[in-house]
């Protein structure tokens, strides 16, 4: 076998010249650190496969059954040094990969704010990080500035060393947010939100796409990513501007129903809240935001009155949800006046930035916010397994 | 828009002739092809009258051995299956480049790769394992049969009732259209409205108990009818593996049940486990199926560590090097396996702690893993290597899983994990570990077992081709994809638009397509091996100078395996016996108490079996009747008190002065 590796190699070798390896050369300063972390622990790795594939085919051509000058000791069975250092030895690998994890995982958490643009530029401090809300639709990809007032479906532009904080859920099922030459994926999870810390730091084109299988359309549920220069980000968005069409409510549950291949489209304007409503489940008028039903539920609930409290499903994206046995679909009627909703369902402030360095377990916990009203605005629920 | 629930009539259920998936023509030949193949096996059985023999020899045995080998016939079907779809893949996505949409539509490409990982892991890689389980652990360590022999028959037919009802879904309705974990909401009733979940989650099911129950089996078997002197610590390695990975299955496979029991709930009476809204919560299916889905990757992994110390041990001439350290490192892999299931999705948004955790966790699994392979390395270590075909596969093995264990363990560095999950890159490495290490192992595993089931050794060439073609395969199928996903390109994509991916798809579906002709030679190499089967005769029982228990006994073995229950002494038994110049008892012998064959396994599978198709296709009369009738029968099998007879003693003396001549031969020729 090992006679024909080589071979096998060769035709890989060739194409090898023209390709794309964006996961090992990525531009984002978040995937660079990744990608140095793939490659330290390859090679650390490497420190013990190499000798155990080395010492395979030696032995298995020096001890074959018609060299007989090699020693046979067919009852050689134990030795406890050899025992000690079999067991130690990927054990020190361990405890070194182990480090690198731990340290790397706490840097990299996704849910971290970042400290620095480049190795050596951190974030100035009157840089506010650019808030970009991402939902994952059947199947392509929504893109909200709040901050700007515009939304984009399939593009995604971002200004080049300006930290960029995404916010990102589904409308239906599950999916992964994923821009290789800027940072790592996410799950986007209905009725949850999800985050991603990350920054640009080449001007460039590339592309993102969903690296989670979720239905017929997947295939085509990819979008164009730019990194942009300050003044042609702007540019960008004021292109956006100056779409006629505008993202409110109603044109939403058009655009969440399934649709595969989607071009380009861009939204003047955004209904404020738009993200919040999408997360709490609740941008059919009508419906019980999940906030709502979870900050009643965390004060004991309606009782029985609760369950007279639903309505028939008249609206959803495939078809009218029901099982056979279970009758039709329906669902809970928000008790709250539009205004209250609006109100309650702003996210809480993002987390302030820290500075501190890493100190392992001495590092905030990603945002798990207790609901208990009405001191503090319920968010979703944070998908978190702590 | 359609209306759900769907309109169910009372005497079919949903089930109508749209089911029929008349209208692709690639489904179609391909049940043409099959209903031929199909009738031409059957018409040859009826013309041969075969009914009887199978019916009374084979299908109501409770011969471990029988059953054993019956296993690996289902796994070696559903293995053409399952490489059909994996063929059927590769040959989408090398066709799908420059605006081709390739010839498969995502109705039914989503199935394809649905199936594939679905009836590999389930219906090839579980049957062939648990298998070799049942026809070696009773053979190397001294006894009859299993403990439970009924409940043998019954695990057997529960998994080959699951796999027809996966079958089943080919040609009447369709199958899930979600990945082989079903993840919700996409496999909730809202997504899927159609039966092919249904289809997924009562295959499962019925399979599942099949699975639960022979480990039951096993682990009783192991523990409670060792030989006289076998102590804990004197057992084979196969049997420490096989006690291991049947502990796991107890323990993980009632999850799997419970999960799918939530799901299927959300999905026939309207609840909220997984759904979004109502609180319900996806995330809970995701935890629950890999808390039962990373144990279950070393019920597979496990017993094939063990058929490589065997191997590795036999061909070497030697005793197995460390052996208490290879016990103890199986022990701490078993339990370690529940530690690291949540490395399966880092990327759901938990902390970097629990991350962390999860991700060193894993890592810690490659010390005992590693201390394993370095075992098996100074076994070979002043050895006399016999360069057989279980040996081939055995270092092949060494080779490539070392790579797939390195991929592994970057995988489980949750940053590395974040650019690198769900991609190409993910998909090499679970296939790297699959191919280069169950798939491998069971090859060893066949090779060396089959002149003992069997009493005639395989076929040498065209195992050699077998093995070239897979092991080459194996690499020009899955380097490619490593390369991929360093390149970015996630899994399950239909389409592409990048033409500079091309190359590599073209050369993995080239190796798919070696794999095929490895497939090919296996076969031809079993229909070779029998029809010579006189030049490839074993009288000895003995082909390999083997080590353990099971080669003190002819081959195939008599029903009864050993005439005297064998007394040990030492670790490797049967070399200790040999080298303290062992010699076969020749008189004395005793009637021995065995079990009888019944039908009850077949006809409650069977049952189970209709019972899940009308629960798939909503006929509540036929669930409700399939029901009751599985409880009458189930209830009526206790009452049955004839279960058992002793095969006299001169039958014994028969059998073994048959076997004294045979050996007699053996020594003048």
């Amino acid at each position: 076998m090992s006679r024909f590796r080589p071979i096998a190699v060769l035709p890989l070798l060739l194409a090898l010249g023209g390709c794309n390896f964006v996961v090992l050369d990525p531009t984002g300063d978040i995937a660079a650190q990744q990608r140095d972390l793939l490659v330290v622990s390859t090679l650390l790795m490497l420190l013990i496969i190499l000798p155990v594939m080395a010492l395979t085919v030696f032995f298995a051509w020096k001890y074959r059954q018609s060299n007989t000058t090699a020693r046979y000791e067919p009852d050689w069975h134990h030795s406890t040094q050899l025992e000690l250092v079999i067991w130690a030895a990927p054990l020190l690998i361990i405890i070194c990969l182990g480090a690198l994890t731990w340290m790397g995982t706490h840097l990299l958490d996704p849910y971290r704010p970042l400290d620095r643009i480049a190795a050596d530029t951190p974030v100035p401090a009157d840089v506010k990080p650019l808030e970009i809300q991402v939902v994952a639709l059947d199947w392509k990809w929504l893109f909200i500035y709040p901050e700007q007032g515009v939304a984009t479906v399939n593009q995604l532009a971002v200004p080049v060393d300006r930290p960029v904080s995404f916010r990102i859920t589904s409308s239906s099922v599950m999916n992964a947010f994923y821009v290789p030459t800027l940072a790592g994926m996410i799950y986007a999870m209905p009725g949850m939100e999800t985050k991603l810390h990350a920054v640009a730091n080449a001007p460039g084109e590339s592309r993102g796409f969903s690296a989670n299988y979720s239905g017929a359309g997947f295939s085509g549920m990819f979008f164009g990513f730019k990194a942009l220069p300050a003044a042609e980000f702007d540019a960008w968005l004021a292109e956006n501007r100056a779409s006629a069409e505008g993202l409110t409510k109603a044109a939403y549950l058009e655009l969440e129903k399934p649709s595969e291949n989607v071009p380009v489209r861009r939204f003047g304007t955004v209904e404020p809240a738009l993200f919040n409503a999408v997360v709490n489940m609740c941008v059919d008028t009508g419906k019980m935001c999940m906030a709502e039903m979870t900050a009643i539920d965390a004060r004991g609930g309606l009782g029985l009155a609760g369950i007279h409290n639903v309505l028939p499903l008249t609206y959803d994206k495939y078809a009218r949800r029901g099982t056979v046995l279970g009758g039709k679909a329906g669902y809970v009627v928000g008790v709250c006046s539009p205004e209250e909703l609006a109100q309650r369902t702003v996210s809480a402030a993002t987390s302030p930035r820290s500075l501190a360095p890493v100190k392992g377990a001495g590092l905030a916990l990603p945002g798990f916010t207790p609901i208990s009203l009405p001191a503090a605005p319920a968010g979703p629920r944070a998908p978190s397994n702590i | 828009m359609t209306e759900y629930p769907v309109p169910t009539s009372p005497i079919f259920g949903r089930l109508t002739l749209d089911a029929l998936p008349l209208h692709e023509p690639i489904v179609v030949v391909t049940f043409l092809v099959v209903a031929m193949g199909g009738i031409a096996v059957l018409g040859a059985i009826t013309y041969f009258r075969l009914w009887g023999y199978l019916w009374k020899e084979w299908f109501t045995s409770v011969d471990h051995k029988k059953i054993g080998i019956m296993y690996m016939v289902l796994g070696i079907i559903m293995l053409l299956r399952g490489f059909a779809d994996a063929i059927m893949m590769r040959a989408q996505q090398a066709i799908a480049f420059n605006g081709s949409e390739g010839y498969l539509p995502a109705h039914h490409y989503d199935q394809i790769f649905t199936a594939h990982g679905m009836i590999m892991i389930f219906f090839v890689a579980m049957p062939l394992v648990t298998g070799l389980m049942n026809f070696v652990v009773p053979l190397q360590i001294g006894a009859r049969d299993v403990s439970f022999p009924f409940l043998n028959n019954f695990s057997f037919w529960m998994t080959t009732c699951g796999a027809v009802l996966v079958m089943a879904s080919l040609f009447i309705g369709e199958f899930a259209k979600t990945g082989w974990l079903a993840y919700p909401p996409l496999s909730g009733i809202g997504y899927s409205p159609d039966p092919g979940v249904d289809y997924y989650i009562w295959a499962l099911q019925i399979a599942g108990v099949g699975t639960l129950l022979s480990g039951v089996n096993l682990i009783c078997t192991i523990v409670k009818m060792r030989a006289p002197g076998m102590t804990m610590m004197k057992m084979p390695v196969f049997t420490w593996t096989a006690l291991c990975t049947n502990v796991l299955i107890v323990a993980a496979f009632p999850v799997l049940t419970a999960v799918l029991v939530l799901l299927s709930l959300d999905r026939y009476v309207g609840t909220n486990f997984f759904t979004n809204d109502f609180g319900g919560n996806p995330m809970m299916y995701v935890n629950l199926i890999w808390i039962w889905g990373h144990p279950e990757v070393y019920i597979l992994i496990l017993p094939v560590f063990g058929i490589f110390s065997e191997v590795t041990s036999t061909f070497s001439g030697k005793k197995l090097f460390g052996y208490t350290s290879m016990v103890y490192a199986t022990v701490v892999i078993t339990i370690l396996s529940y530690l690291v299931w949540l490395h399966h999705f880092f990327t759901m948004g938990s902390g970097a702690s629990v991350n962390s955790f999860f991700g060193i966790t894993t890592m810690i699994i490659s010390i005992p893993t590693g201390a394993k392979m370095f075992n098996w390395l100074f076994t070979m270590y002043r050895g006399r290597i016999r360069f057989e075909l279980p040996m081939m596969w055995t270092i092949a093995f060494m080779l490539t899983f070392v790579i797939g264990g390195m991929t592994g363990v970057l995988l489980a560095v949750p940053p590395a994990d974040f650019v690198l999950h769900n991609s190409l890159f993910l998909v090499a490495h679970f296939h790297n570990v699959i191919i280069g290490g169950v798939v491998f192992g069971l090859f060893a595993g066949m090779a060396y077992w089959f002149p003992k089931a069997f009493g005639f050794r395989l076929n040498e060439f065209w195992g050699k081709c077998s093995f070239w073609f897979w092991v080459v395969g194996f690499y020009f199928a899955f380097m490619p994809l490593y390369v991929l996903g360093l390149m970015g390109v996630t899994r399950r994509l239909r389409v592409f638009d990048d033409p500079s991916l091309h190359i590599w798809f073209i050369l993995a579906a080239f190796g798919a397509f070696l794999i095929a002709l490895g497939i090919a030679c296996f076969l031809v190499q079993i229909f070779v091996s029998i029809r010579d089967r006189e030049k490839l005769r074993d009288v000895t029982g003995d082909p390999w100078n083997g080590r353990t228990l099971e080669w003190a006994t002819s081959s195939p073995p008599p029903d009864y395996n050993f005439a005297f229950t064998p007394v040990i002494h030492d670790g490797d038994a049967w070399a200790d016996m040999k080298s303290r110049g062992y010699t076969r008892p020749l008189e004395g012998f005793r009637p021995i108490h065995m079990p009888k064959n019944t039908g009850a396994g077949i006809i409650l599978a069977g049952i189970c079996l209709v019972l899940g198709f009308a629960l798939v296709w909503y006929i509540w009369w036929l669930a409700a009747l399939s029901f009751v009738a599985l409880l009458v029968v189930a209830i009526g099998h206790t009452f049955d008190y004839n279960r058992d007879f002793f095969i006299p003693a001169d039958e014994v003396a028969r059998c073994e002065a048959e076997r004294t001549r045979l050996l007699a031969g053996q020594v003048q020729a």
